[in-house]
């Protein structure tokens, strides 16, 4: 038995692994990141549009601050939210910018004078002020008040991933890749490293730590047709959900973006339409100031995919072979414009359409591409019910995004996650919290379970093909489980899972070899993946109301009485079918911003009793600060900075405020 | 996504098959035969093989969509981006190999990662600096036109291609590739690392680094994502002989 001891085990090397990775190594403590790929080649790399940050530097961004994100983070989620965490990202957020920019990041800048950009169709002048020329740009995304998403034209991930990678080079941390994370490694309370496998050699390897991180990312893959890269299978929260202990929040919450390339699902990003781009029917017509005429393309993500998917429903799209899609048009912005800032789009729609979106259209239609969802952590990134373990990024539900992520604010988590949770993290391995006692014994038992389960497929003479579970899993969860939601249809949902799950007890693997085995590797992932299809199914059908981007066709009104609770989903042994749900209240006494209307469609959800209480008390908080500037009545309202790491308090510069210096 | 269409024609995929991992192993080519459908990538191809035909095959995707460089392969002897690669483009007749030069996991898998890690690790890819920034400041300012080169070269996405393709790399297994130089001219174009020519002499400087190069400039025509590598390993060899010759005179 291999066995290799750390202080901190980071699984997942992407943007958020990384970014802890670092975050401890600067406090003194070693560190070991697994991950499935190299660690460049992670998810975080596909991010196109950009990062959002209240930088204010651009003339459409100007104004903007920390109390606009923190409100347009807030409506997005449709009030799910955690609040604190709300505000801590987004004042850590123009930190992270800026510290990617002093490793390297090529954000795209503020060029003085005028220029022509396309806004809600129309051709206008836009005319950046001198004193902001060279400071980082940003341009426009869906559901928000001001331009606030910082780029690299249309890679914005690729940079930020191979900056932050190249900064881990730098400090030498070890990225051991290739390698799965199997089974987390703990005594029932306390968390103490993995049991992974070598997906090269086969050989199984205890990692013993006094601080494991999941950072692995979202679990798209359980769809069919999903933005997703391959390896977003959800192995991270499957193997915390597997504990028994540790509970997964808000599974159902699952967002579908706007734009996946009809019919293979790959993204073309949102700066698409930020940067002017219309979406359009098979009459050429553009639909969307049709169903929001404040918002048009620009509303938030779940809002313009359900309404895409609607103008699809009333006969609207334009029919293929494939099924029916929509146009994108960004022919519009020129095609200067789109070498320039939309490049990747570009290559994109060459290699895979055939076409140039410069001249044609681009056929889309929405695809899942987000997890709101994952493992439940209070703020500082820890699980509430097994200490030791912490998770960030997608892989985790601190819950930053509610109902629905704005886009933007997805590469934003990543980093700012990975900022704060290193400093948490380093805090508890610096007290009493941190101490381990481990049991050689109760290695040997976790790892020597991972070793019968695999021995147990190689070996087996099971019927089941984890190939086609698989496919059935994906085909079943699209359809059944996606943009438009019914009771009826997630209880067949649910039932036809359960069938699969029971299936894949019996799974026959064909290819014998311990090693490398493509196969083998299907088998054991395809039963994590079904609890993890479980729980979001389970969790839709339970929630009989609509929020964010959970959508359901007989519970239309957002319920704040009865639903303003996230969902806690358990595993209590792999016997059982189905995740046990538990709700954990969201506590309108001390929001910030109580539950309101969002601004799409009519106003119409049920109230919170509390809501109207908690306004009039915020009111009066306000009417008796007079003098006070927004950060003291932030600070009156909802406290939070003394829960930051101290290195990350404190405000940030902006451009007025340094002239006024 | 549901209704394939087919396109009648019928593919031959031979691949050059090992798995140095298994005591049984030998090199050799395997052929798959499969009906090619409309929009197919080798992507797609490949994973219908392994679902269908050989569950042991083996090839690295991540992303499927020409952004994470996992899947550099020979493709007609040619490296490529097998996700990418439209069959439809392709004769019926294809061959696939994995990359040269990179160590062999098996089949069409190859260890790229490692690779370019050693390579960041000797020519020391990141910003240099000396001071550490105030975060809660405003940022430094940079020319747009600046950043926009840096993008520029910045879009590397360590595919390998380039280093598949390339003689020198045969030849010598310390060579850094147009991977390499490409790199150590974009960072020396960014105001913010302090490195000086010097320092960058010390790593580029010799035959293993840019004056290995025989600019036979097969790194740029392979180059995914269409680099101006001979460019900018030509301006650096310029460079680099200036600070050359300072140092022997």
């Amino acid at each position: 038995m291999k066995v290799v001891y750390t202080d901190v085990l980071v699984v997942g090397g992407g943007l958020a692994g990384l970014r802890t990775a670092i975050g401890v190594s600067n406090r003194g403590l070693d560190v070991i990141v697994l991950s499935l790929v190299p660690a460049k080649r992670s998810h975080s790399a596909a991010a196109q549009g950009g990062m959002q940050a209240s930088l204010a530097n651009s003339i459409k961004g100007a104004g903007d601050n920390e109390d606009m994100h923190f409100t347009d983070t807030v409506r997005g989620s449709d009030w799910g939210a955690d609040q604190t965490v709300v505000r801590m990202f987004v004042n850590t957020a123009p930190k992270a910018v800026r510290e990617l920019a002093a490793w390297g990041v090529p954000w795209n800048r503020v060029q003085r004078g005028s220029r022509e950009v396309v806004i809600n169709g129309r051709k206008v002048t836009v005319t950046e002020r001198d004193a902001a020329h060279g400071l980082i740009t940003a341009r426009d995304f869906g559901g928000t008040h001001k331009w606030r998403t910082c780029f690299v034209s249309d890679t914005t991930g690729h940079a930020m991933l191979y900056a932050m990678s190249d900064q881990s080079i730098a400090r030498s941390i070890p990225v051991h890749e290739r390698i799965e994370a199997m089974a987390l490694i703990h005594d029932g309370g306390r968390c103490l490293g993995v049991v992974a496998r070598n997906l090269v050699t086969g050989r199984l390897i205890a990692y013993v730590a006094r601080a494991t991180a999941i950072a692995s990312g979202g679990f798209g893959r359980i769809y069919r047709v999903s933005t997703n890269a391959v390896i977003n299978e959800g192995l991270g929260a499957a193997i915390a959900l597997e504990t028994g202990i540790a509970a997964l929040g808000n599974m159902e919450a699952v967002q579908f973006h706007p734009t996946g390339i009809f019919p293979a699902g790959i993204l073309v990003t949102e700066g698409c339409r930020g940067d002017g781009g219309l979406l359009r029917d098979a009459h050429g017509h553009r639909f969307m100031p049709d169903y929001e005429p404040e918002k048009q393309e620009l509303a938030s993500r779940d809002v313009v995919s359900r309404r895409m998917e609607e103008h699809i429903r009333r006969g609207q799209g334009v029919k293929s072979r494939y099924g029916d899609h929509l146009w994108l048009d960004i022919t519009i912005l020129g095609r200067a414009h789109i070498e320039k800032n939309l490049r990747e789009v570009q290559d994109i729609c060459r290699n895979f359409l055939d076409i140039d979106p410069a001249e044609e259209m681009i056929p889309v239609r929405p695809a899942q591409h987000y997890s709101m969802g994952g493992i439940r952590t209070d703020y500082t990134g820890q699980s509430r019910t097994l200490k030791g373990l912490f998770a960030c990024g997608e892989a985790a539900c601190w819950d930053l995004h509610g109902f629905n992520r704005l886009g933007g604010n997805s590469v934003a988590e990543t980093v700012v996650s990975g900022m704060l949770v290193g400093e948490y993290i380093g805090d508890f391995c610096a007290s009493a919290d941190g101490d381990v006692n481990i049991s050689s014994g109760l290695v040997r038992e976790f790892w020597q379970r991972e070793e019968r389960r695999i021995a147990g497929l190689l070996k087996g003479n099971g019927t089941e093909n984890p190939f086609d579970l698989l496919r059935s899993m994906q085909d079943l969860m699209t359809e059944k489980v996606g943009i438009f939601r019914n009771g009826a249809t997630l209880e067949s949902a649910v039932d036809e899972l359960q069938q699969l799950y029971r299936r894949s007890g019996n799974l026959r693997v064909r290819a014998r070899a311990w090693g490398a085995n493509p196969e083998l590797t299907a088998a054991y992932r395809v039963r994590r993946m079904l609890k993890l299809a479980l729980c979001v199914a389970c969790g839709a059908l339970a929630r009989t109301e609509s929020r964010g981007a959970h959508f359901r066709e007989d519970c239309l009104q957002r319920n704040d009485r009865d639903w303003l609770r996230r969902t806690l989903a358990t595993w209590a042994g792999d016997d059982h079918d189905r995740p046990t749900l538990n709700y954990e209240e969201l506590d309108v006494t001390g929001m910030e911003l109580p539950p309101g209307w969002r601004g799409y469609g009519a106003k119409d959800y049920i109230e919170h009793p509390g809501a109207a209480q908690r306004l009039e008390q915020i009111e009066r908080i306000v009417a008796a600060r007079p003098a006070a500037d927004r950060r003291d009545l932030q600070a009156a309202v909802m406290p939070y900075e003394h829960l930051v790491p101290a290195r990350y308090r404190g405000g940030n510069e902006r451009l007025a405020e340094a002239a006024a210096q | 996504m549901t209704g394939v269409t087919e396109t009648g024609r019928m593919l031959r995929i031979q691949v050059l098959r090992f798995n140095p991992q298994s005591r049984r192993s030998r090199p050799h080519v395997q052929s798959f035969t499969l009906q090619e459908t409309e929009g197919m990538t080798l992507f797609i191809a490949l994973n219908e093989i392994r679902e269908t035909q050989d569950p042991s095959l083996q090839f690295d995707f991540v992303c499927r969509a020409g952004i994470c460089g996992s899947c550099g392969m020979l493709i007609n002897g040619r490296p490529g981006l097998a996700c990418r690669t439209l069959t439809i483009n392709l004769d019926a007749d294809i061959v696939l190999a994995p990359l040269p030069v990179f160590e062999l996991i098996a089949d069409l898998s190859v260890n790229t990662g490692k690779w370019m890690r050693a390579m960041s690790e000797r020519l020391e890819t990141w910003v240099h600096r000396g001071t550490e920034a105030d975060l809660s400041r405003l940022e430094e300012r940079m020319e747009p036109e600046l950043a926009e080169q840096l993008y520029e070269l910045d879009r590397c996405i360590e595919c390998g291609c380039c280093v598949g393709a390339c003689g020198t790399a045969r030849m010598r297994d310390d060579f850094i590739g147009a991977v390499g130089l490409n790199k150590i001219a974009r960072f020396r174009l960014d105001p913010r690392d302090d490195r000086d020519d010097a320092a960058y002499y010390q790593v580029v400087g010799d035959d293993d680094g840019v004056f290995g190069c025989m600019t036979l400039l097969a790194c740029q025509d392979v180059c995914p994502k269409r680099l101006p590598l001979q460019t900018q390993i030509a301006y650096l060899r310029r460079r680099m002989l200036v600070r050359g010759a300072r140092r022997s005179s």
